[in-house]
């Protein structure tokens, strides 16, 4: 890596410079989501097929898997955030991966409610305990695990060093996610898109899918961002640079 | 084009309670967490604001 880029990554790596870059930053995730979310849902209603089996039904589709997707990615990147801010205790990192919990709960809670919104039409169940469902669960549980054990600890160092070892162990769950439906015989179809194979869905159906998953990312990426602001300022408020902002002062 | 009518969407074949219940409550959500995000944001701004209030009072 160059000077250049080593030097700007250690600029916005505190909190100090990350704030206000953060806070530029948000519009423009919103905006790209917005349209994003404009052109996906457009695809999802009215331009992908009606399916031959599912009829339209199916369309849960395109909530449905960008959610779970970003349940198990968000839970990786806070994971990796914890255990940077673990290994090398730096603020920032920590504050990363208290902002992405409750995201990242939301969107395993989307995942499972729009699973069982769409497994009582076809499977005739709200729910069934196979193991896709049952360690899709489990990843909800893992996040709301995180933000409890982290409220629980006064100290927010401690917090951060207790909250990133939980990330870490339950790291191991997201594997067991994806792979869940070869592993084990489940009533959860196979992956409709996978990296070995070419997908088994329409083409139309498949843009709608990836066009939503970049908006539910971009939306993400926006509240997330949001809410790391709110914690520097509160985690930094005894700190001067927070004192000076503009914002504050009057 | 896939609909010939309003109804007929909002109908989605017969799957429409399914189909609105997830969306329904796909967009609550993300229309709440990011109002709940920034409401965060502006309580921190705030309960600033009164400290530096304050220590500026104690100096005079």
């Amino acid at each position: 890596m160059s000077n250049v880029t080593n030097s700007i990554l250690f600029k916005y790596a505190t909190p100090q410079n990350f704030y206000p870059l953060a806070g530029k930053m948000i519009p423009w995730f919103w905006g790209v989501g917005a349209l994003l979310f404009a052109v996906g849902l457009y695809i999802s209603f009215f331009v992908a097929p009606t399916d031959f089996q599912q009829g339209e039904g199916y369309r849960i589709i395109f909530i449905h898997v960008p959610a779970a997707w970003m349940s198990m990615f968000i839970y990786l990147v806070m994971a990796m955030w914890a255990a940077i801010g673990l290994g090398l205790n730096t603020r920032l990192s920590s504050m990363m991966a208290q902002a992405l919990a409750p995201t990242g709960a939301i969107m395993a809670f989307i995942s499972l409610w729009t699973g069982a919104w769409w497994g009582k039409p076809m499977w005739g169940a709200w729910w069934v305990w196979d193991a896709r469902l049952t360690s899709a669960l489990i990843l909800f549980f893992l996040y709301i695990g995180f933000i409890a054990l982290q409220a629980a600890i006064d100290d927010p160092r401690r917090a951060d060093k207790a909250g990133a070892i939980l990330a870490l162990v339950g790291s191991v769950n997201v594997p067991i996610i994806y792979f869940s439906v070869k592993w084990w015989n489940t009533l959860h179809q196979g992956a409709s898109v996978s990296m070995t194979k070419a997908p088994t869905m329409a083409t139309t159906m498949l843009w709608g899918m990836l066009i939503m998953a970049l908006a539910f990312w971009a939306y993400a990426i926006a509240v997330a961002l949001m809410r790391v602001r709110a914690i520097i300022l509160e985690r930094e408020a005894h700190t001067d640079w927070v004192k000076e902002l503009p914002e504050v002062k009057q | 084009m896939n609909w010939e009518s309003p109804a007929a969407f909002f109908a989605m074949g017969g799957y429409g309670f399914y189909v609105w219940g997830s969306f329904g409550v796909c967009a609550l959500l993300m229309v709440v967490e990011p109002i709940l995000a920034r409401k965060r944001h502006k309580e921190a701004v705030r309960s600033l604001r009164r400290e530096s209030l304050a220590d500026s009072l104690e100096q005079t």
